[in-house]
């Protein structure tokens, strides 16, 4: 968390594009309410790549679709949201609009399943990009190919139909429409899930390229640590609503902080490499019910008496990374 | 602030003491059954509660009372009470209604099952057999059917009967498609179950749901169904329901100015359809499986 | 937590049987008809395409593939859930292709399966406890006494990891996703089996939960003396769990090894391809495909000669005519390719 003195006195250059603030967004259901994300905040740099990672119910998604402000009507949202400085949370409807596409855009989750089966590729995309800006319909068309060749895409299959793309070229092209106006920052939830491994290669390739020509800012969701390894510069782990660790991708993944990042890590089987031995975390991520004091207490196996009772915060670990654990905060 | 996980627990040790509890707390089934029971109660109760009988001869009133004091919903061309037609005719029409849907859908189920289990070639027939009676436009049926059978109540459950269940059977068959490429069902085989097991211990409690709340519905189609074919004189006309009720009125109730002969069948139809179309609904809420992952 | 060895060294000091194998698949093929055209012209989907595999028994067979491989209909036809179009299968000698009705019930204690998805492959109508005490009341296995049904499924539940007080009452939805698996897995192994077909059993799962379930169903195997076939599109879950490692492409086997060897040192460019797109890795690619290059997701037209030319760095003309043949080219490490990479042309790993 920037301190707002140094925020006022920052370099209008170097100041964060994005800056969340203890966004907490709570669910009302006929069951009851959920808060879904409690209290986080993070950063995302100018043509910086930050990695959400986390287990499903940990509120990633939540927490990304509330920077453009698609959650559903009964969500509720607390924070602040600044996105160049200004907060999003209390733009009007028409302000939030304007800002979706041109400097926000997403690329949800299966949105390759989700592209319009009877209508060809090339004319949603222009569809996206008409929707946002008025241009005229040759100079859209024209920037269509270059979107599509953009993504390695040959333009002559603009008038192909989705079920004539593979899956990896679907999600090329849903985001070459979320590129169509060049937006500042992307927010893209499980981008490769359901993609094979070697198509799942070349689209974080393809990310990673297109991150470093345009300048992009991305916020990447995922639950797939190695791939968050790829395409994210920084990591932040979320679990039970809560970040519980965020740094550098070197420093979260290589060398952990927190025992929910250090046993996530554990717990992956590596292809290459020494034979680790791994370990299993016990129980089940929580969803709904939290736990009291530290929501990984339960789980955690240097877990002490002050986990049960005192919700950690984020301090700076020897990593240089955040991370929320007492044992960080005591100095071990 | 209790939070969805605790409650979904506690509420529910077994799924259907939840499905019971969605149920009981939506208005909508609250509603739907209110006006059931309420009409199925006076039917059952119809000796004791009209305070005449629509067949009585002498008629207890002048034709074309208007509701009043003796008659709540006045009278119609021969005198008779028309609440106590409507009492009485409620235990026609809600009877007719109700083994119309146990038939149909008990005949159509069956038929739609085997298509979709077996496909290919059991498939084939089966849905040949459903379209060449789903063509067959029932009214015409009806008339021939009726002049063949005697106009009688047994006909116009034959007929209704007849022109339901093909839907029933199309309706069962897809999900019956959709349920068969399902892992369980996979699961059921690879374990060693019988193709009759799978059908009764897999698909039909999968299918009940579906199978429920369409039964439902066909109450409402039915009824609406009897009172038409009443209503256009092919039903047994000396029997008082509701369609039959319209039969008559239609004829004399407008030129004697009796509104009411027309109204009160006119609503309890209305009125019945409706309460069964808000369970059916209400089935189909209870059951879906969006509502399980709260 | 205990801390034990890597699940594919204890298998290795487990004794495998490789004298008789458990399973044996001859020159398998399975084709799908599908009318596609608006003709009508039929189009056959070469699903599985002249595959030879043997399990042996007592080890971990672990079958990676892409999507499209085939290596689920290969599974599927392993359990008779798919008719094989040529070709046999051999359980232990007997041809399964042959069974009847009787015999193929017999079968099917003997060899199970687990699925991918732990949202559908329990009925949501029958509560754990009825999932599990199914399987062994339709072999006629169990008593019909309530008390001793209980027994035997709550020695399932503790047997997975499950306390039967508080889960054996409970529904699908009820349980997480692990805890579905887990059931999922006392239902297969509730009659004894003794090859186990796994079909992306952890795939579904939250990270966190991957490894117990994986750890389970080590343990299991060694108490219970099963053999698996594993199939997954994970090579760390294909390492880390199996002693062998199949690779399927476009319904073919192109590369079976040892675990280690296969990794360490691939003889064919698309075990190398895969081995080089794990991500998270900092990999020097000793071979690079284009990225425009379309895998023909279209299982109806495979392309002729090897199925990998047209995507392949090292193709030559040989390989659009000739079809190779899955050959022995170092000990127990089998590949189908005309040019196979060579010692040194490995991967080099950072």
């Amino acid at each position: 968390m920037i301190p707002q003195t140094l925020l006022n006195a920052t370099v209008r250059a170097e100041s964060p594009l994005v800056e969340v603030k203890h966004l907490s967004v709570t669910y009302r259901t006929r069951a009851g309410y959920s808060k879904a994300v409690d209290d986080i905040s993070f950063t995302i740099n100018k043509g910086e790549a930050l990695g959400l990672a986390g287990e499903s119910g940990c509120g990633k998604t939540t927490a990304a679709l509330s920077i453009i402000r698609l959650l559903s009507s009964n969500a509720h949202t607390e924070g602040e949201i600044l996105f160049n400085g200004k907060n999003i949370l209390s733009m009007n409807q028409a302000a939030v609009r304007d800002l979706r596409w041109k400097q926000i855009s997403l690329i949800p989750q299966g949105s390759m399943n989700s592209l319009d089966p009877v209508i060809p590729i090339g004319n949603q995309i222009i569809e996206a990009i008409v929707t946002h800006k008025r241009i005229p319909k040759k100079q859209a068309w024209e920037l269509t190919n270059e979107l599509l060749s953009s993504v390695a895409i040959h333009p002559s299959r603009a008038k192909n139909y989705p079920h004539e793309f593979s899956g990896g070229m679907k999600q090329r092209a849903t985001i070459a429409m979320a590129l169509a106006l060049n937006p500042l920052l992307v927010i893209a939830d499980e981008p490769t899930t359901a993609l094979d491994v070697v198509v799942q290669k070349q689209l974080l390739a393809l990310l990673k390229g297109l991150q470093r020509k345009m300048g992009i800012s991305f916020l990447f969701i995922t639950h797939d640590l190695s791939v968050i390894s790829e395409i994210a510069d920084r990591i932040a782990i979320m679990y039970a609503g809560k970040i519980v660790e965020i740094g550098t991708k070197e420093a979260v993944l290589r060398r952990p902080s927190h025992p929910y990042a250090e046993a996530l890590v554990n717990s992956v089987p590596r292809v290459f490499g020494e034979r680790r031995i791994l370990d299993s975390i016990p129980g089940n991520p929580p969803s709904g019910i939290w736990p009291s004091g530290c929501r990984f207490h339960p789980r955690c196996k240097y877990a002490f008496d002050l986990c049960k009772e005192k919700e950690p915060e984020l301090t700076k670990s020897k990593t240089d990374a955040q991370a929320a654990c007492h044992l960080i905060s005591q100095g071990n | 602030m209790q939070t969805i996980e605790a409650s979904k627990l506690e509420a529910s040790s077994s799924r259907h003491s939840s499905i019971l509890q969605l149920f009981t707390q939506h208005k909508r089934a609250q509603v739907g059954f209110g006006i059931i029971i309420t009409f199925t109660l006076l039917a059952i109760a119809a000796p004791i509660v009209s305070r005449y009988s629509p067949y009585a001869f002498p008629a207890p009133g002048r034709p074309y009372m208007p509701p009043g004091k003796d008659f709540l919903l006045g009278t119609d061309y021969l005198g008779e009470d028309v609440l106590s037609e409507i009492i009485y005719g409620a235990r026609v029409s809600m009877l007719v209604g109700i083994i119309v849907a146990i038939l149909s859908t008990g005949f159509g189920t069956i038929i739609g099952v085997l298509a979709g289990y077996y496909g290919k070639a059991v498939d084939e027939g089966l849905m040949r057999a459903t379209d060449i009676v789903l063509i067959l436009p029932p009214l015409p049926l009806m008339i021939i059917l009726a002049a063949y059978l005697g106009p009688s109540l047994e006909t116009v459950i034959f007929v209704l009967t007849v022109t339901t269940w093909p839907l029933v059977a199309r309706v069962v068959r897809s999900q019956t498609l959709s349920l068969k490429e399902r892992p369980f069902t996979d699961s059921e085989r690879v374990a060693g179950a019988s193709d009759f097991r799978i059908i009764t211990k897999l698909l039909l409690p999968n299918l009940a749901s579906i199978i429920a709340a369409n039964a439902v519905l066909m109450v409402t189609t039915a009824i609406v169904g009897e009172a038409s074919l009443d209503f256009i004189g092919l039903g047994d006309i000396t029997v008082v329901s509701w369609g039959t009720m319209l039969y008559w009125a239609q004829s004399y109730a407008i030129f004697n100015g009796a509104w009411w002969w027309v109204l009160a069948p006119g609503v309890c139809i209305v009125l019945v359809g409706l309460g069964f179309v808000l369970i059916s609904v209400s089935i189909e809420d209870a059951f879906n499986p969006r509502l399980r992952s709260l | 937590m205990t801390q034990t060895k890597p699940i594919s060294q204890q298998s290795e000091e487990q004794t495998i049987d490789s004298q008789r194998p458990i399973l044996e698949i001859r020159n398998l093929k399975v084709y799908f008809q599908k009318r596609r055209n608006i003709i009508g012209r039929r189009q056959v989907i070469h699903a599985v395409d002249d595959v030879t595999l043997s399990i042996a028994s007592g080890e971990i067979l672990s079958l990676v593939g892409e999507s499209g491989s085939g290596k689920s209909t290969l599974a599927r036809a392993i359990v008779k859930l798919n008719q094989p179009t040529s070709g046999e299968i051999l359980y232990r000698d007997q041809n399964i292709s042959k069974l009847g009705r009787e015999e193929t019930k017999r079968f099917r204690r003997r060899v199970q399966m687990i699925f991918q998805d732990p949202y559908e492959s329990l009925n949501p109508h029958s509560t754990a406890f009825e999932a599990i005490i199914e399987p062994p009341i339709i072999h006629g296995l169990v008593p019909s006494s309530k008390r001793e049904r209980v027994g035997v499924v709550d020695r399932s539940l503790k047997m997975v990891g499950l306390d039967p007080e508080s889960r054996r009452d409970r529904y699908p939805h009820q349980l997480s996703g692990g805890e579905r698996q887990r059931v999922a897995i006392a239902r297969a192994l509730s009659l004894e089996p003794d090859l186990l077909i796994a079909d992306e059993p952890v795939s579904m799962l939250d990270v966190s939960i991957r490894l117990g379930v994986l750890r389970l169903l080590q343990t299991l195997k060694d108490q219970m003396k099963l053999t698996y076939l594993f199939i997954t599109h994970d090579l760390g879950v294909a390492r880390y769990i199996g002693t062998r490692i199949a690779v399927m492409y476009f319904g073919k086997i192109i590369e079976i090894a040892p675990t280690d060897e296969l990794i360490n040192h691939p003889f064919h460019h698309y075990t190398s391809l895969l081995l080089s797109s794990v991500p998270g890795t900092d990999m020097q690619q000793a071979a690079t495909t284009k990225i425009d290059v379309e895998y023909a997701s279209n299982l109806a037209d495979p392309p002729s000669g090897c199925r990998f030319h047209t995507r392949c760095p090292a193709a030559k003309e040989k390989c659009s005519i000739d079809e190779p043949k899955l050959v022995e080219l170092r000990n127990g490490h089998f590949a189908a390719c005309h040019y196979p990479l060579m010692a040194g042309q490995g991967l080099e790993v950072n």
